[in-house]
């Protein structure tokens, strides 16, 4: 009996909690427009103290120049131009309240004073937020602002803050504004150490300027921890450095291992391998069409479904070009190179007739945007997705050539020809299927790549000289060499770009495997034996 | 000896083609010249380019016909050669413009200007001379391509490798050349020619002038090449086109040769580009696209590789095709190009030139055939 009266008094308080707060707040923001100065700032502290967010929206609206007092009952409200006079909402609950003639209300005038104490009001407020993430962003706010009028705020917020990534924030803005300001050496000492432990520019930023600043031991601990800063920047990005040479590795390995099947396992140079990746990308966007069309719901999954559409549309594709045109040209490699680069312009053309030159549009599904920090690198989930499934689809290729019967049988091919045609191998559709794993795999590279770059008649283009690069200079016919070609290429490249410029760095490359090739003209792991000669 | 050295490659393709070429170092002139604007036998400016246009290119399939043809090296790269000639041509014919550019500078190039560059780069200086920007015009693509050639050929880069790394040099090149800081005009390239050893660039008269000195250095470049083909260094070529190991086991330093043959063809496609520029009006880094090159390589295998003669007919038929097609079906112009390399690669190895030949070796080929059962019994 006395618990269940409890569970209703709870019950209750919890429904009438929101109308009872209204009900005080509304004589406080009455207050507001009681007229001088001074009482409008009395007004703002009363308002701050409740503590309440239901305050924010109404002291944003004091700082916007949008409360105004109805001159018939001295009621605060929110007055928005429309047409020729206000609309009047009620800055509390936000409920229309009618329009009214431009004579009928008065604008709450602020000063400076009052704007500065608006603005450390809103910061603490929003310090004491309800939302983790509110709180979090509040605390940002003031490291950057350093507004001195935040430190009694966040010293509260302190106090009563559990979070413990919320709690590291505004130490950290504590930090900032009391180095900005002129605390006492101890303060400032400990605030240059949670600086030093932040370590990014920011507090590179406030370091250099404490180190100027301050008495001498202040002085020497800003020096000391700018030292330490920068040695863990620097840190950082030779990691940013090497993740983004990963990333660029990975889109490498996933435009050149489908030529590393053509290539260095057939000898059949496909200039068309850029045109099969283009296909992949147009099929992932008919796929997205689709499911935009059809299930938008489903969105998210557009992805999956379009790996294995676009694995079969690029190998069908690759299968039909074999068996129509390159098993004329075995064995004769320049010919293929020729009458590839044929194709590869006449399905640019195609797909130019059939989609227009311009770009095409392809979303990203929800877990492969935004981004996530990990110590200094900030890594967004595309990125991630793609580094994951490069080497998923190296694993998979790697494990159906050893594991697999097909496998098997298209080394069988390479090996000997004849030999393993005298086995009972059926030469020639090993040749049109591996010509189409080669292709198909091209495929799943243009869905991963329509995610990081635009889908047009270009974009095979723009991979396929990078893709020989990496195939020449792993060596031919191993996969493992287009693994180590692709993350070194990737690797070197955007360790040159910071020194040389973007551009500067690809020539530096291509001369770097220009140079190479002429080292070991059979790329890092060469192929040993006779078999080169052929 | 040295006549005769330049006579001995002249048979009777030879013959034809150098008539047709008299046929127009004159017939053009007079038609350009002589005729009244409203005659049918006129030919406009525009015509006089567009030929000799065909013609620079016939000189570039003429070169990749060399190296491809008769020594087996399938340059993916010659427009590099060909626009490096370009470009040094159109340094000069920029030095020529003078201070009547738009920012009037007398010494310094419009984009130069417009960089705020306040001083000509070193490798600018000279240009303003015709005979040095003539002898560049060869020296540059002919160091290129000898310091290449020597890396590539010595450690015994061949085949595909050689055609792949050959495409990366020109794609490296463009991407050079496309940056403003190289000092080349990056995007735009070099272009608002005003004269050329002081004649007006865009008189009919200087036009017809470049077409005849086009006609005389194509003429020039082929017998040139079929004097070196048809010497005892052009049997070696070939043994090296055909069994590369085999002439080195005779004794022979094979890459030395690839190396003559190299840098020769390498020089002939700068003198091509030069020639180029002046009647297009323009050298920009796209020339150095590596499709630019793979597009000079269909030419010569259209007219017949290893023919000389095909590549001037394959150059002039595919690019007058190309004027043709883009204009009528600008869509279809990429369909038939493409259609063109496979149905070339497939059926006509040998090219136009080839055809006959081929048609023959098909009729003894049946002959044999049927003779096989006799030597069967024979064993």
């Amino acid at each position: 009996m006395h618990r269940a009266f409890c569970w209703l008094l709870a019950a209750f308080l919890a429904l009438a909690a929101p109308s009872a707060f209204a009900a005080d707040l509304a004589p406080l923001v009455r207050g507001l427009g009681a007229g001088s100065y001074t009482e409008t700032e009395k007004a703002i502290a009363g308002l701050a103290e409740t503590g309440d967010p239901a305050v924010v929206p109404v002291i944003e609206a004091l700082q916007a120049g949008d409360l105004h007092v109805r001159k018939s009952d001295g009621a605060v409200v929110v007055a928005k131009r429309a047409g020729s006079g206000y609309a009047l909402t009620d800055p509390l609950t936000g409920a229309a309240l009618g329009e009214a003639d431009r004579n009928a209300v008065e604008k709450i005038r602020i000063n400076n004073a009052l704007r500065r104490t608006i603005s450390a009001t809103l910061g603490a407020l929003t310090l004491m937020s309800p939302d983790a993430n509110t709180r979090r962003q509040a605390a940002e706010a003031v490291f950057k602002s350093r507004d001195a009028n935040a430190l009694d705020a966040l010293n509260t917020a302190l106090a009563k803050e559990t979070d413990e990534r919320v709690r590291r924030a505004m130490t950290q803005a504590r930090a900032s504004v009391l180095l900005a300001g002129d605390a006492p050496d101890a303060d400032k000492i400990a605030a240059v150490a949670v600086l030093q432990e932040r370590g990014d520019q920011d507090a590179r930023a406030l370091l250099n300027g404490a180190a100027n600043t301050g008495s001498d031991a202040a002085k020497d601990a800003a020096t000391k921890a700018i030292a330490s800063v920068e040695q863990r920047l620097a840190l950082w990005g030779a990691a940013q450095n090497l993740w983004y040479g990963l990333s660029l590795g990975s889109v490498l390995l996933l435009a050149a291992i489908g030529l590393a099947v053509t290539f260095g396992v057939m000898g059949v140079i496909n200039m068309a391998h850029g045109e099969m990746v283009m296909i992949g990308a147009y099929a992932t966007f008919l796929v997205q069409e689709a499911f935009r069309q059809w299930a938008p719901g489903l969105f998210d999954f557009s992805i999956l479904v379009a790996l294995p559409v676009a694995f079969l549309v690029s190998g069908a594709v690759g299968v039909a070009i074999e068996r129509s045109v390159i098993r004329w040209l075995y064995g004769r490699p320049l010919e293929t190179l020729l009458a590839t680069w044929g194709l590869s312009l006449a399905l640019q053309q195609a797909v130019r007739s059939i989609f227009g030159p311009t770009n095409r549009e392809v979303g990203a599904p929800s877990w492969m945007s935004g981004a996530f920090e990990l110590g200094g690198l900030t890594i967004t989930y595309g990125r991630l997705w793609i580094v994951v499934f490069a080497f998923l689809v190296f694993g998979a290729l790697l494990v159906a050539l050893r594991k697999t019967w097909f496998g098997l049988s298209i080394r069988a091919v390479t090996q000997n020809r004849s030999m393993a045609n005298a086995m009972g191998i059926r030469t020639a559709r090993v040749d049109a299927l591996t010509f189409g794993l080669g292709s198909g795999i091209a495929g799943l590279a243009g869905v991963a790549l329509s995610q990081i770059d635009n889908v047009s008649p270009n974009l095979g283009q723009g991979y396929i000289i990078d893709s020989f690069m990496v195939v020449v200079f792993g060596g031919v016919g191993n996969l493992w060499g287009t693994l180590v070609g692709a993350l070194a290429l990737g690797g070197v490249n955007k360790f040159l770009e910071p020194y040389a410029g973007a551009v500067l760095g690809k020539i530096l490359v291509l001369i770097f495997i220009i140079l190479f090739i002429q080292r070991r003209p059979r790329g890092l792991f060469a192929l040993k034996g006779r078999a080169v000669e052929a | 000896m040295l006549t005769r050295f330049f006579l001995m490659g002249l048979d009777k393709k030879a013959g034809v083609l150098l008539t047709v070429l008299a046929v127009l170092a004159v017939a053009v002139p007079v038609m350009a010249l002589g005729t009244a604007p409203d005659s049918p036998w006129h030919l406009s400016t525009h015509t006089v380019a567009l030929l000799g246009k065909y013609l620079c290119f016939a000189l570039l399939a003429l070169s990749l016909d060399l190296v491809w043809g008769f020594v087996g090296i399938l340059s993916l790269g010659h427009a590099a050669f060909f626009t490096l000639g370009g470009y040094a041509m159109g340094m000069y014919l920029m030095r020529q413009i003078g201070s009547r550019g738009m920012y009037g500078n007398a010494d310094l190039p419009d984009f130069m200007v417009f960089l705020n560059w306040t001083e000509l780069p070193w490798y600018w200086h000279g240009f303003d001379q015709f005979w040095f920007a003539a002898i560049m015009v060869m020296l540059v693509p002919g160091l290129l391509a000898f310091a290449f050639g020597w890396f590539a050929f010595r450690s015994r880069v061949t085949g595909v490798y050689l055609s792949i790394i050959t495409q990366a040099l020109t794609f490296a090149l463009m991407l050079a050349f496309f940056r403003n800081d190289m000092g080349f005009g990056g995007n735009n390239g070099l272009t608002d020619f005003k004269e050329i050893l002081g004649f007006d660039i865009q008189s009919a008269s200087t036009r017809v002038g470049l077409f005849v000195a086009t006609v005389v250095a194509l003429a020039a470049g082929y017998i040139l090449a079929s004097a070196v083909v048809a010497s005892k260094l052009g049997k070696v070529l070939i043994a090296v086109r055909d069994a590369e190991s085999r002439v080195r086991f005779l004794g022979y330093e094979t890459d030395r040769y690839k190396l003559f043959a190299w840098t020769l063809s390498a020089c002939m496609a700068g003198v091509a580009g030069a020639l180029y520029v002046p009647q297009v009006g323009i050298i920009n880094p796209s020339e150095f696209s590596p499709a630019s090159s793979i597009e000079a390589v269909i030419w010569v295998a259209v007219g017949g590789r290893g023919t000389l003669a095909g590549p001037v007919l394959g150059a002039v038929l595919v690019n007058f095709g190309k004027s043709y097609f883009t204009a009528a079906l600008p869509e279809l112009w990429l369909f038939a190009l493409g259609g063109l390399f496979v149905l070339v690669t497939l059926f006509l190895p040998r090219g136009i030139l080839g055809l006959a030949a081929q048609l023959r070796d098909r009729l003894p080929a049946r002959a044999t055939v049927t003779a096989k059962p006799v030597d069967q019994k024979g064993v």
